[in-house]
């Protein structure tokens, strides 16, 4: 054999590019794209997850251990591959399954999933599986001419249609291309018919043209390596847009054993290789030796080799190589992170996703930490905290949270048992049971899951419904199981709605549980707006993300619950009033558009009063009103806060609250004994009508004019759904129902008196008793409004005869009926109380309305009474000047006037 | 009816699609009853909030929406099938309403978009059968504890396509829309599903496809970059590929952008409007997304513009009105990079 010159296997680039020219890169993808150009560089496809390569890789297959298989696979993209190689091809295994599976597997695992796969089989059934489970642009390794014609076309135009790019072996009819001239002849035939016959696009197609073993003896081998250069540099100079590849590791098979030699006879063919035009071959880089790194000696016996230079080469080769039997240097991976603390080091292994070491370092955290729980609590919980606010910032992505949620469930899964452990020792075992579900008509459930992964690892027990789940079932089942906590998920809009139904359906059959919300749409405004008014009876919490579920859940099962709950409340209400601001200054609607989304009521059952007119109580016994007394806000006077009567048992307030309890009881004695405070009441009755937002008000059923007008102001900001824009008239009949209705008026007062008292405490300097009377007067006038409408209901007017309430009731106004005070939300307008103090005729009673509409004494109470079953309190909110103008011309005051008494509510 | 190929309009001017279907039928606030009809008195589930049954049950409403949209300027319209597959449909039990869901919704439409061209045939009316992504991922396991479990399969979904298709097609479709693609797997077996149709049918009805870029990572659902996922689908001849829903105008720019840079096909959007907000609606008034869009249109980057969830009538009118004004995306091969 001749020796050959080396310039020969040279390819020309300058040719490539110019008969490539106006052909695309070929561009592949995994979750990320690649392109490969004609002049890029050389592209490493990933050996060792080939079970015919790698005898590692397909013990770890037949003996199912997918997750060290998924590491085989990491390793190589960490070592520098960019496309995967991945075969199954082995009589003891289903290939078609194992493709499946592992490219499934695959999928979950960004970071090996980044790049694109290659789908290496012989058979086209496991080549098929492995398309139909991978998203990206991969590679189909190989098709041929080996069976004909009509498979090879009848396989390529599936390849195309599946989206791939494609190897095509050269391999024919009458067998595998051992020499040049039969390489060239199969790669030309069958580019001609993927590129004219098929339509392939030239620049998806790849040859492999063969890398044979060297060194092997055999006389017809010593050209392999040199016939492979050859054709590669035929091919990429004469069909254009194709490229070059080949299985590198074949070519050392004889040196199997010696990886030093194979290492260098890989570097040196690559090196060879690439110069010829080979663009991309399936190697393993860690058994790559830097070309320049090769000692000089052992390169010059490799190279003789494989560009055929001596007779003798192959048995120079073989002597050399005992001599340098050795074990070349495995490249290591990135492994410095493990010198970090094992916090850090947990950390790093949640963010990345990596199962390899977590036992080990779960193991020393859980050395390092009095309980095991608290390895989750502190380390785990932070190191997913991170992996939150990389999400929330988009430099992570879901499946990659997905894997850090894999990862936790690994290390807590390894902690369970010495968690439990602790626990025989005298907790008891579960921290809570847990009902999760999408709420119906949404199907999403993945952030729920995490939910359910994360609690569960943290010892709640979850009781997952699944998604799509009806409001019933999710009832029934927290029922059935006595289930701690409710949580709710859901991504899409509709879902809030959903949401809001399931907190009303929970408070209507009495839940009392806590209710979690989560999801993508939600938010901490929307559930402080809409879900959490629905369901007073207990919590209603928005979570943020899975990491916050642990936490919260433990605050609302354990013995914080109340303080949670209070802060949560008070947070919400923040919001409600926020929320109602912003919008309400965003939008607003025309009053004559707000008139007509006015609430439409059923007026077809008015009860008649049992007595018109209006009816005085002078000089009514104290001893009578204190029981309706609401002491709440008595104490709030007093800047204690809490709910009466547990705030005299307070902890904190309860010695200061039972003293200013006593003290106000013994002074009732003397206000009501002693007669230091007198009590009267007027209340009136009505028939009426309302007038637009007029309540039109008569003397009696029969009269023709009126005798007063209630001028009542109606709601304007722009409400979503069909919610109504609401005004007090819409609770009495209109005029044109022809019906009519009754309106009520009251005024009270208790504070007869008080100023005497008053003066005396302060002349001893007394300001405790002062304050004190003042308080009590307050609290009695109110009690006394309460009073006097408990007895219009059921006597006067008698609308409520059968209602029989407690105090408690009474105090939450559950009664039917409202009794707005002109001055407050639903009428904001103070005049209303000249109207009202001249139907009464207060000052009759001691009452006196002062410049200002203030009303002496202080401690007095006046206001509407409705009775409609639907009449309800509302606040006005803010209006506008069209509304203003409306209002002035009614009354017929002056626009400026009317402005000036409006002004706080207009916008 | 005879009118000139998408592709040579596409040539000359830019096409508007339609609004959100969704959006419009919530203003109807329709309740258990008006989904049901008669056709589904007895029906063993609730069905309210299968929008895509509304073609067979309140044909009008349906027509309704596609005339408004019509009314207001766009060429192309979608049929109401965003979820007649057999997959989406399970939910509801209705798999085996699936061929008349999809025929009725494609002649409601082609109806509608015919009396149109009618009455101006220098403004043709084009119906696309719209075929959403279906509600589940062959791409993603829904088990956070066994990720190599897929609750579908590439042939379960594309024979679940090809069934709407085929249905699409009797109807009398004008082309497919695949969109809101948040799993390129499931795309991919879309487009399977049409060279099989095409195969057996012997007629090539043209492709949009627009997938669906999540969240500020810029990858879809399924994890994928904006160019690995043009890649990916690349294969096919398609005769659009654009983005939809999930952001509004603003924050789709970008990855538009990048599709107008790197494809050889026409380049859509149908951006929603805006964000949804912390009650879950959407508030880009027609102004205010015009307003973002209008800088796609200065770019010079699309092809075709349209809404997605909470347009209306009113954006599709004014965003019809700006493109009129405006010059296509110049449609030529793209760099070689």
């Amino acid at each position: 054999m001749s020796a050959h010159n080396q310039g020969q296997f040279i390819v020309d680039r300058s040719r490539i590019a110019e008969i490539s020219s106006g052909i695309s890169p070929l561009k592949l993808s995994g979750l990320e794209p690649l392109s490969i150009r004609v002049d890029s560089n050389f592209i490493n496809i990933g050996e060792r997850t080939n079970v015919t390569g790698s005898k590692k890789f397909l013990n770890l297959i037949k003996e199912d251990q997918y997750d060290a298989a998924l590491s085989v696979a990491r390793d190589q993209v960490e070592g520098g591959a960019q496309v995967l190689d991945i075969n199954m091809d082995e009589g003891m295994l289903d290939g078609v399954e194992a493709m499946k599976k592992f490219v499934n597997l695959i999928q979950s695992e960004p970071e090996i999933a980044r790049i694109p796969l290659m789908i290496d089989s012989s058979k086209w059934e496991i080549i098929e599986e492995g398309l139909k489970v991978c998203q990206g642009k991969s590679i189909v390794n190989s098709i041929s001419l080996k069976a004909g014609e009509d498979e090879f076309v009848s396989q390529a135009r599936q390849v195309l249609r599946y989206g791939a790019a494609i190897i095509v072996m050269a391999f024919d009819e009458a067998g595998q291309a051992d020499t040049f001239e039969r390489r060239v002849e199969i790669c030309k035939r069958s580019y001609d018919i993927l590129v004219d016959e098929v339509g392939f696009p030239p620049q998806d197609i790849i040859f492999d043209p063969n890398i044979f073993p060297v060194a092997t003896g055999m006389d017809e081998h010593v050209l392999n390596a040199v016939n492979f250069f050859r054709a590669a540099k035929w091919i990429r100079e004469n069909l254009p847009g194709a490229h070059v590849s080949g299985g590198v590791s074949n070519v050392s098979f004889s040196f199997r054993g010696n990886n030093m030699v194979r290492e260098a006879i890989h570097s040196a063919f690559l090196y060879h290789g690439i110069r010829a035009g080979m663009d991309m071959g399936i190697v393993n880089p860690s058994m790559l030796q830097v070309y320049d790194d090769i000692p000089k000696d052992l390169l010059e016996h490799v190279e003789d080799v494989l560009l055929n230079r001596r007779n003798d080469a192959t048995e120079r080769l073989l002597d050399f190589a005992q001599s340098v039997k050795g074990t070349a240097k495995k490249k290591e991976k990135d492994l410095s992170w493990r010198e970090n603390t094992v916090e850090a080091r947990l950390q790093h292994a949640l963010v990345h996703g990596l199962v390899d070491f977590i036992i080990e370092d779960t193991e020393e955290a859980r050395q390092n930490v009095k309980r095991p729980i608290e390895v989750i609590e502190g380390a785990l919980m932070a190191g997913m905290n991170v992996v939150g606010d990389l999400f929330g910032s988009g430099k992570m992505f879901l499946p990659q949270v997905v894997k850090s949620a894999r990862v936790m469930k690994k290390s807590v899964a390894y902690l369970e048992p010495f968690i439990d452990d602790e626990k025989s020792e005298g907790e008891n075992t579960s921290a809570g049971k847990v009902l999760l579900a999408t709420v119906k008509g949404d199907v999403h459930d993945i952030g729920k899951n995490i939910v359910g992964v994360v609690l569960a690892c943290n010892g709640y027990e979850i009781i997952d419904l699944g998604v799509m789940v009806p409001p019933n079932k999710i009832l029934e089942t927290a029922i059935e199981h006595k289930v701690d906590l409710i949580g709710l998920s859901g991504l899409i809009t509709p879902s809030l709605d959903e949401m809001v139904f399931v907190a009303q359906e929970m408070q209507r059959t009495g839940f009392s549980i806590p209710l979690l919300i989560g999801g993508a749409t939600t938010s901490r405004v929307h559930t402080a707006v809409k879900i959490e008014p629905e369901y007073p009876n207990a919590e209603v919490i928005h979570v943020l993300d899975a990491s916050r579920s642990v936490t919260i859940s433990g605050s609302l099962l354990g013995a914080d619950r109340k303080r949670i709950a209070e802060e949560v409340r008070g947070d919400y209400e923040k919001l409600r009033t926020q929320y109602e601001r912003k919008r309400s200054e965003k939008k607003m609607l025309k009053y004559e558009e707000a008139r007509s989304n006015q609430l439409i009521l059923n007026f077809d059952e008015i009860c008649k009063p049992n007595k018109l007119g209006k009816t005085v109580y002078e000089g009514i016994d104290i001893a009578r009103i204190i029981p309706f007394i609401d002491w709440t806000p008595f104490f709030r006077t007093w800047e204690l806060h809490g709910k009466y009567p547990e705030i005299l048992k307070d902890s904190v307030v309860g010695d200061a609250a039972r003293k200013l309890f006593e003290d106000a009881e013994a002074m009732l004695v003397d206000i009501a004994g002693q007669k230091w405070l007198r009590a009267s009441a007027v209340v009136g009755i009505w028939p009426a009508q309302s007038v637009m937002d007029d309540i039109k008000l008569y003397s009696d059923v029969d009269a023709a004019e009126p005798m007063a007008t209630i001028h009542t102001l109606r709601q304007q900001t722009h409400y979503s759904g069909s919610k109504p824009n609401l005004a007090l008239a819409d609770f009495i009949a209109p005029a044109e129902s022809g019906k009519m209705d009754y309106v009520g008026g009251f005024a009270v007062t208790t504070g007869l008196g008080i100023e005497s008292k008053v003066k005396e405490f302060e002349s001893n300097h007394d300001d405790y008793n002062a304050i004190m009377i003042k308080a009590l007067a307050d609290r009695l006038a109110e009690a006394l409004a309460e009073m006097m409408h408990h007895k219009v209901r059921t006597e006067i007017w008698g609308y409520a005869r059968s209602e029989n309430l407690g105090n408690e009731d009474l105090i939450k106004e559950k009664y039917q009926g409202i009794r707005p005070a002109p001055g407050y939300p639903a009428c904001p307008d103070h005049d209303g109380k000249t109207t009202l103090f001249n139907l009464l005729d207060a000052n009759s009673i001691g009452m006196t309305l002062s410049e200002s509409l203030a009303m002496t004494p202080a401690a007095s109470v006046s206001g509407w009474y409705f009775s409609h079953p639907e009449a309800r309190y509302f606040g006005l909110g803010k209006i506008n000047m069209d509304q203003v103008e409306s209002y002035a011309k009614r009354q017929k005051v002056s626009l400026d006037e009317m402005k000036k008494r409006l002004s706080p509510v207009i916008l | 009816m005879n009118k000139p190929s998408l592709s040579s309009l596409l040539k000359n001017r830019i096409l508007v699609l339609d609004g959100a279907m969704g959006t419009m039928i919530q203003r109807y606030s329709l309740n258990e009853a008006d989904f049901r009809g008669d056709e589904f008195l007895n029906h063993p589930v609730s069905i309210k909030g299968n929008n895509d049954l509304l073609s067979i049950t309140q044909p009008k409403i349906i027509g309704d929406i596609h005339r408004a949209y019509l009314k207001a300027g766009a060429d192309i319209i979608e049929t109401n099938t965003f979820s007649g597959t057999v997959i989406a449909q399970e939910d509801y039990q209705c798999e085996n309403w699936v061929d008349q869901i999809n025929e009725m919704s494609a002649r409601i439409a082609k109806e509608e978009a015919d009396s149109f061209t009618l009455k101006d045939p220098n403004k043709p009316r084009y119906v696309a059968g719209s075929v959403g992504p279906t509600n589940k991922t062959a791409s993603i396991s829904p088990d956070v504890e066994d990720p190599g479990f897929r609750a579908i399969t590439f042939d379960q979904l594309k024979a679940a396509f090809k069934q709407q298709m085929s249905a699409l097609q009797r109807g009398g479709v004008d082309l497919f829309l695949i969109e809101t693609v948040i799993d390129t797997l499931n795309a991919k077996a879309a487009l399977m599903a049409v060279y099989e149709l095409r195969d057996e049918t012997g007629i090539e009805i043209p492709v949009m496809l627009s997938g669906t870029i999540t969240d500020a990572s810029g990858r879809t659902l399924s994890g994928q970059t904006t160019e690995a996922f043009l890649i990916s689908v690349g294969h096919f001849p398609l005769l659009s590929i654009g983005i939809n829903c999930a952001l509004g105008a603003k924050n789709m720019l970008p990855f538009v952008n990048e599709l107008s840079r790197k494809s050889n096909f026409f380049v859509s959007a149908h951006p929603n409007a805006g964000l949804p907000n912390e009650m879950g609606a959407y508030d880009e008034t027609p102004e205010m997304m015009t307003d973002q869009l209008r800088e796609f249109l200065d770019l010079g980057v699309l092809n075709i513009v349209g809404g997605c969830c909470g347009t209306t009538p009113d954006h599709i009118s004014a965003i019809a009105e700006m493109a009129e004004a405006y010059e296509p995306r110049m449609h030529q091969k793209i760099d070689k990079a």
